[in-house]
């Protein structure tokens, strides 16, 4: 059957018969290749004239169809469904734009109409190469993976699980709770960090519907929305946790010592250890890499104390692999170490200390059980806080961290609070970001407790007389200042986690330029990324406080539960297809490939796509040298008319309606032929 | 006879950043020279070098390809293919009598319409200024 194709110009009421003159545009497109009806209408996707379409596919038995009207990323859709209704193949239609692209933004009308005649030659020169598609429906496994048990992780894990459905948690660390666990207080409720976050990490360790593996890592990710293959590496803990009572008699004999990372360096742990007394799972780990017995076969100390013998210093790596529908990233931030702003002297002077050390120093279980005292045991007189470092600064992150400004705040009344209320505090900051609810006035009260602000990023920070001086700019009084202290805390900057990109490459997400993962959309899509199935919780998406990172992670959880709870999903057609006839075996689509979608054949010596991993980027369409790779729905002949129709290149000769135009081809790609 | 030539253009421009721009654009009515004529990729990823060849052949003075910042990219790297494939073109289109300033790409975010509306106009004026593509006739035969 010849193409017949029916063309519909849209007014959208003066939006582009303002300018563009339509009735024209109709008629020269009745004048195209194979066009059969050309009509043009005040709205085409009203009712009528959707209606319109169907009612011309089925009289006029058109098999093509061009919509020309506004940018298809807004009615596309609108316009494939009416196709649909009137018996038509979705993509057997062209949607052109001609009010964005045209009328709007072109200032003749004489220029306008020859523009919008152009883009709809295109259009019908395009639409005659089109082909049936059909979009595959493939099963969504119930079973959701979250990695990462920060407190996003946690509230993710917990609003899944709470709907019935398994999850697979992973954490890297040995216990769970991330940096929330390592806080005294919240800011502005001045809640204890462990007083909130305990209830829910125990939950989570209580909860049937979640498999908790801590000290575990994701290893390898394969797959595709709703098919995920999670391989998780399960680190050999040496002991064994189903035996393991948790009364901690090992942790108090175990000689071997070495600076503790939940501590932030500020206290020792033993070479088997628990995070804190709170830790969830109360098991402890050895420390593989320090343990004599492990390391020189020497000790064993904590195996002959044990009174339940869970100690096994024969444990190995284990490796367990998951079959999940969804993956939810929860994999939070690093706090920014900031020994390369040497003006600031951390690492150097004693009583410099980053923002999380701090925290420490707050806690009731850290290392000075919860006394703001410096090295020496004595209490600080003067504190100076300074913001914004490694944020907002273009030597180092160029965005705000969100959090600084509130803990700084904080911290100004711990400080009033535990020291003593002639405690002086100096707080040196850019701009305040109070911003939250309730932020404000924690704001006006922490000024009426009595603490200094001053506006001015300091200079440096240097030692005269056993003080610690920071040198600035009070740019409010627009004087210099020099300020002696006791002790400095840097308000250190929120970053990407370091592996992040090796992360990132594992689950196939894009990084922002600042190194956190890339959300779909920054307004309108900030939990689902570019991978179907993969959401995003939490820190991993950018700087937020813990109510952010909250109902960010129960929206990726309910995205993952709207998948899961479907039970099925739509894999778009216009995928790649390398017709194995022409394909050379070269290889070269597969390293181009950025979603590991194309496999090779080794029988047939051919490239050969998974098209429900494809995302149809065209990257092995673009480059394939033999010409065998084409994008559905963007081949090459669609495009090369798509150019022709546009430079007029085509001879614009009315033609008898039973002659010319290329017979249906949808014979050439059959949908599910490569599946 | 320079003043009189106004150029085609054809602009192959990715679905997610500078087709949004486009539509930015024109939304916010930011007026552009009527000689740009947009075609819709998925990605500059997916822009096979051809396209650009018989653009010019066929009758374009000049090519924009135009997609998502670096580190943007939709599709992970597809933009980071394309500025490998025009820069190597650039290099090929002089051997050949084209000005290698007839193909640019840019990168062109999506809530950049002024950006895009101003890279339009600018390779458009460019364009104007080199001239049409006087090897068209040659290289047909």
């Amino acid at each position: 059957m010849a193409n017949r194709i029916g063309v519909y110009v849209c007014h959208c009421g003066s939006n582009i018969a303002g300018k563009v003159d339509c009735p024209d545009v109709a008629r020269y497109a009745e004048g195209l290749r194979n066009v059969v009806v050309s009509r043009d209408y005040q709205f085409m996707c009203s009712d009528p004239g959707q209606e319109m379409i169907i009612k011309d596919i089925k009289e006029y038995g058109l098999n093509r169809v061009v919509v020309a009207s506004c940018s298809p990323r807004l009615h596309e859709k609108t316009f494939q469904q009416a196709c649909a209704r009137g018996g038509l193949n979705p993509y057997l239609m062209q949607h052109c734009c001609i009010r964005e692209h045209c009328s709007w933004t072109t200032e003749d009308p004489v220029e306008a109409t020859a523009k919008a005649k152009r883009i709809v030659e295109a259009a019908v020169e395009r639409v005659a190469e089109h082909q049936e598609l059909f979009s595959r429906e493939v099963e969504v496994l119930p079973d959701v993976m979250v990695v990462g048990a920060g407190i996003a992780g946690i509230q993710a894990a917990l609003d899944i699980a709470k709907s019935g459905h398994k999850v697979h948690l992973v954490e890297k660390s040995p216990s769970i709770g991330g940096h929330m666990a390592q806080f005294d207080k919240t800011f502005p409720t001045l809640d204890c960090a462990a007083c909130i976050s305990t209830p829910k990490m125990v939950a989570v360790s209580q909860e049937p519907n979640i498999n908790l593996m801590t000290w575990a890592e994701v290893e390898d990710v394969s797959g595709f929305v709703g098919n995920y293959t999670v391989t998780v590496k399960r680190k050999p803990r040496y002991v064994n946790e189903a035996v393991c009572t948790g009364c901690g008699a090992c942790l108090e004999k175990c000689p071997t010592k070495a600076l503790s990372e939940f501590n932030e360096g500020l206290g020792f742990r033993k070479a088997i250890y628990r995070n804190s007394p709170q830790a969830v799972p109360n098991t402890p780990v050895i420390d593989g890499t320090i343990c004599k017995k492990i390391t020189k076969d020497k000790c064993g100390i904590c195996q002959k104390i044990c009174p339940t013998g869970a100690i096994d210093y024969e444990q190995k790596e284990r490796h367990e692999v998951f079959h999940v529908g969804s993956i939810v990233l929860a994999t939070g931030y690093d706090a920014m170490d900031p020994t390369p702003l040497r003006e600031y002297g951390f690492g150097k002077y004693d009583e410099v200390y980053t923002a999380l050390q701090f925290e420490r120093l707050n806690n009731a279980v850290g290392p000075t059980e919860g006394r703001i005292v410096m090295k020496n045991g004595e209490k600080p007189e003067a504190v100076a806080i300074i913001h914004c470092v490694g944020s907002r600064d273009k030597n180092y992150h160029e965005y705000c961290s969100r959090t600084c400004c509130m803990y700084a705040l904080k911290y100004d009344h711990l400080i009033k609070d535990k020291v003593g209320h002639d405690a002086r505090v100096y707080n040196f900051y850019i701009d305040m970001r109070c911003f939250g609810k309730g932020y404000e006035e924690f704001f006006k009260r922490v000024q009426e407790e009595g603490v200094t602000f001053i506006r001015g990023r300091p200079a440096e920070i240097v030692e005269e007389d056993g003080k610690l001086v920071v040198v600035g700019e009070d740019t409010l009084l627009g004087m210099n200042v020099r300020v002696p202290v006791d002790m400095v805390i840097l308000c250190t900057a929120m970053e990407a986690r370091k592996d992040v990109t090796e992360v990132a490459r594992i689950f196939g997400v894009a990084q922002g330029q600042d190194g956190f993962f890339l959300e779909e959309h920054p307004k309108l899509g900030p939990v689902s990324t570019a991978t179907d199935g993969v959401f995003l919780a939490g820190a991993c998406q950018g700087p937020k406080d813990i109510p952010d990172a909250v109902s960010h992670a129960s929206g990726g959880a309910a995205q993952a539960l709207a998948l899961a709870a479907r039970g099925k999903v739509d894999i778009s057609p216009t995928t790649s297809w390398i017709n194995p006839d022409v394909c050379v075996g070269c290889k070269v689509c597969i390293d181009l490939c950025a979603y590991s979608a194309i496999e090779f054949d080794e029988r047939r010596q051919v490239s050969v796509i998974n098209e429900a991993m494809c995302k149809g980027c065209g990257s092995c369409a673009g480059y394939c040298p033999s010409g065998a790779a084409q994008i559905k729905h963007f081949r090459e002949t669609q495009i090369f008319d798509e150019i022709d129709g546009l430079l007029g290149m085509m001879p614009v000769v009315p033609q008898p309606e039973t002659e010319g135009g290329a017979a249906l081809i949808t014979e050439e790609i059959q949908p599910g032929e490569t599946a | 006879m320079s003043h009189e030539f106004e150029p085609t253009i054809l602009a192959f421009v990715c679905n997610w950043c500078t087709f949004t721009a486009a539509d930015l654009a024109g939304t916010s009515r930011m007026v552009q020279q009527p000689n740009v004529r947009l075609v819709r990729m998925m990605c500059t990823g997916m822009v096979d070098p051809k396209y650009i060849v018989k653009s010019l052949l066929s009758g374009a003075d000049g090519v924009l390809v135009s997609g998502c910042h670096p580190g943007d990219c939709h599709y992970i790297n597809g933009n980071y293919k394309a500025r490998r494939r025009v820069k190597l073109l650039n290099e090929i289109l002089p051997q050949f009598g084209i000005e290698r300033d007839r193909v640019r790409l840019t990168w062109v975010g999506a809530s950049e319409g002024n950006e895009f509306a101003a890279t339009v106009n600018n390779f458009i004026n460019e364009i104007r200024e080199l001239g049409p593509m006087e090897t068209r006739s040659m290289a047909v035969v």
